[in-house]
C-alpha cells in the first residue's frame, strides 16, 4: 500500500477555506514528489463541500460527520485526526496554521508520538520523510526541522503556499465518529461584525503606529485598506499607546506574524520586534517622514513624507485606477 | 487549588540572531535571557487566582542552573514553590511537554498554565501536547479567563475575534497578550524569594519528535527605491510601481 499524506481541511459555509486550499495543493506537490496518496480529511456536523478536495489533488477524501463534532472540540478532533492517521497508514497529517490548526494539530501530534512543526513556510521530503523550514525568533532566523518520529505532523503558514487545482479521483470515504464525551468545547464565537479577513491570511495589509498620532486617525488607513482590498494592522506602540486600537490589530513578535503579498507601513519606525512579525511580506511600502527610519531598510518603496498628506491620495489614486478590485 | 505555571526562558526581543559554529543553534555569546513574555501572563494570571480565591502557584521550568533566574523571579513575584527539572527546556516541544507531564501527572494539580508560545521557538506546541499526554482539556491563545467549580471558561483568540471555550478541570490554559497586565516584583517580594529553595528534579526521559537540522538569516532584502515628488506624485508612482514591476495588483 502507497502510503499516505492527509491534510485536515477546515469548512467554513460549505466551502474549503483558503489556508485550507493552500496546504492541500502543497499536500499535492509533496505526494507526487515522494510517490504517495493525498488525503483530505474533514470533521464536522456536516462535511457538505468536502467534495471540492478532489479539484485540489485529493485521491481520498474522508469526512468524519456527527452531531458530536457539531462544535469544536480539541480533544475530539485530535481523536478524529489521529484515528485517521492511524487507519489509513498516514505518515504525514499536515494542516493551515489557522486558530484550528494549531489548536488541534499538536494535540494531535502527541496522540501520536509523533515530532510537530508550526507554521512552516517550506516542506519537502527527503528520504521518505518530511522536511520543513519554518521562521523562528519571529522572523529572525529559519529553522529547517527534521523529524524523528514515524509520523510526521506540521501547519502551514496561511498566505505562503499557492492554491492549486489539480484534479484528482476523490473517492469519499466515511470514517466512524468518536464518543462526544469531550473535555473542553467551543461554546459561542464572539466574531468582528466587519467580516474581513483576519491579518494572518491577509493580502494585502495597510498598518499604522505611533505616527499615526491617535486611533481616530486609523479611518484614513481603513480607508486606503477598503480601496485595495486590504486590512488594517498595527505596531505595538500604536496598539500600547492607550489609543483604543484592540491587542489582536498587531502585528509584530508579541502579535500577529503576517505575510501578505503587500504590506503598507505608515508611520512605523520599524523596531525590531514589529520588523519580525511582518519581514515575510512579498512587497514591503514604508511612508515615514523620517529618512533615517530603519523600516526604509527593509522597504521594496520608500515614501519620505507626511502620512497624513500621502495616505489620503494613495486612497484617492487607487480608486482613480481601479485596484483593488481583485 | 493547586495551579502548576510552566515557563521557559528565551533570549530577549533585541536579541541579534546569530548561528553557532554547529550551524544548528543559536550563538550563545550576547544574548540576554528572559522570561517568555507569554509565559508572564500564564504566571499573572496564576497569581491574581491565588489572591482572588487562594490557590498555591508552582513554579516549573525545565533546563540548567540557568533557569534558576527565571525561577527566582516567579518566587519573587508570587510563586508559592519552584521546580527545575533539570534537563534540555530549549529544545523539542514534544520532549519538554513528556517531561513537564511525567512530573505534573501525579501532583494533583487543577490548573496549568503556561505561554501560548515560547518567544523564539515560536511552535506553540507545549501547551497542547501537554494537555493530550495528560489527558485533560486545553484553552490557546486566551485573552480572558473565568474558573467555576471544577470547570472554566476561557474566552480565546480566533481569525477575525474571539470565541468562547468551556470545559472541565483539571486543564492546560496558554496564555496570549490581553489576558492581564503583569506586575513587577516588589522589594518585598524579592527579598522573601531569597529564602526559598528551588527543588531540582531530574527530568523523566523523553523521546524526540522534531529538531532543527539548520539555522540560517533570512536572505538581506535588496535595496528598496524612494519614490519622489509632492504626496500626489508619490502615491501615483507607488501604485504605478505596485502593478508594472511588483505585480500586486
Amino acid at each position: 500500500m502507497t502510503s499516505m499524506i492527509l491534510v485536515f481541511c477546515e469548512l467554513k459555509d460549505g466551502q474549503i477555506r483558503k489556508p485550507s486550499l493552500e496546504v492541500l495543493s502543497e499536500g499535492r506537490r509533496l505526494a507526487d514528489a515522494a510517490g504517495k496518496q493525498l488525503g483530505a480529511l474533514f470533521a464536522g456536523a456536516s462535511c457538505a463541500g468536502s467534495a471540492e478536495a478532489a479539484k485540489y489533488g485529493a485521491d481520498v477524501i474522508l469526512t468524519a460527520e456527527g452531531p458530536a463534532l457539531t462544535s469544536y472540540s480539541s480533544d475530539v478532533f485530535a481523536a478524529v485526526l489521529a484515528e485517521a492517521v492511524k487507519s489509513k497508514g498516514a505518515t504525514v497529517l499536515l494542516a493551515a496554521a489557522t486558530a484550528v490548526g494549531k489548536d488541534v494539530a499538536p494535540r494531535a501530534a502527541a496522540r501520536l508520538g509523533a515530532g510537530y512543526a508550526s507554521d512552516v513556510t517550506g516542506l519537502s521530503m527527503v528520504d521518505g520523510k518530511l522536511q520543513a523550514v519554518r521562521p523562528v525568533y519571529a522572523g529572525k532566523a529559519f529553522a529547517t526541522t527534521s523529524f524523528a518520529s514515524a509520523v510526521q505532523v506540521a501547519t502551514t503558514r496561511p498566505n505562503v503556499f499557492p492554491a492549486a487545482e489539480k484534479a484528482a479521483a476523490g473517492t469519499t470515504e466515511a470514517l466512524a465518529v468518536p464518543a462526544s464525551d469531550f473535555k473542553s468545547v467551543v461554546k459561542e464565537i464572539l466574531a468582528k461584525a466587519s467580516g474581513k479577513v483576519d491579518l494572518s491570511e491577509a493580502n494585502v495589509i495597510v498598518s499604522g503606529g505611533r505616527g499615526m498620532k491617535d486611533g481616530a486617525n486609523f479611518k484614513i488607513l481603513e480607508d486606503l485598506a477598503d480601496a485595495l482590498g486590504g486590512v488594517v494592522g498595527a505596531s505595538r506602540a500604536a496598539v500600547d499607546a492607550g489609543w483604543g486600537l484592540p491587542h489582536s490589530m498587531q502585528v509584530g513578535q508579541t502579535g500577529k506574524v503576517v505575510s501578505p503579498t503587500l504590506y503598507i507601513a505608515c508611520g512605523i519606525s520599524g523596531a525590531i520586534q514589529h520588523i519580525a512579525g511582518m519581514s515575510g511580506s512579498k512587497f514591503i511600502v514604508a511612508i515615514n517622514k523620517d529618512p533615517e527610519a530603519p523600516i526604509f531598510k527593509l522597504a521594496d518603496y520608500g515614501i519620505v513624507g507626511d502620512l497624513f498628506e500621502v495616505v489620503p491620495e494613495l486612497t484617492k489614486a487607487a480608486k482613480a485606477m481601479g485596484i483593488g478590485s481583485n | 487549588m493547586k495551579i502548576l505555571v510552566a515557563l521557559k526562558q528565551v533570549p530577549d526581543t533585541e536579541t541579534k540572531i546569530k548561528v553557532a559554529a554547529d550551524g544548528r543553534s543559536l550563538d550563545p555569546a550576547d544574548v540576554k535571557w528572559i522570561t517568555s513574555p507569554y509565559d508572564e501572563y500564564a504566571l499573572e494570571e496564576a497569581i491574581r487566582i491565588k489572591e482572588g480565591k487562594g490557590a498555591e502557584v508552582v513554579a516549573l521550568s525545565v533546563g540548567g542552573d540557568s533557569v534558576k533566574e527565571v525561577l527566582k523571579n516567579a518566587l519573587a513575584l508570587g510563586a508559592d514553590t519552584a521546580v527545575l527539572l533539570k534537563g534540555d527546556g530549549q529544545g523539542d516541544a514534544f520532549a519538554v511537554a513528556q517531561m513537564i507531564a511525567a512530573y505534573a501527572k501525579d501532583k494533583g494539580f487543577d490548573l496549568i498554565l503556561c505561554g501560548n508560545k515560547g518567544l523564539g521557538g515560536d511552535n506553540a506546541a507545549m501547551g497542547p501536547m501537554l494537555a493530550e499526554l495528560m489527558g485533560i482539556g486545553q484553552a490557546n491563545v486566551v485573552v480572558k479567563l473565568e474558573l467555576g467549580e471544577g470547570t472554566f471558561k476561557a474566552e480565546r483568540e480566533i481569525e477575525g475575534g474571539t470565541e468562547i471555550v468551556e470545559g472541565a478541570l483539571p486543564a492546560v490554559i496558554t496564555a496570549q497578550k490581553g489576558l492581564n497586565e503583569p506586575r513587577y516584583a516588589s522589594l518585598k517580594g524579592i527579598m522573601a524569594a531569597k529564602k526559598k529553595t528551588i527543588e531540582e528534579v531530574d527530568a523523566a526521559p523523553a523521546t524526540t519528535g522534531a529538531q532543527i537540522s539548520a539555522l540560517a538569516l533570512p536572505p538581506e532584502r535588496p535595496a528598496g527605491r524612494r519614490l519622489e515628488g509632492d504626496a500626489a506624485a508619490q502615491a501615483q508612482a507607488l501604485l504605478q510601481a505596485l502593478k508594472d514591476e511588483a505585480k500586486v495588483f
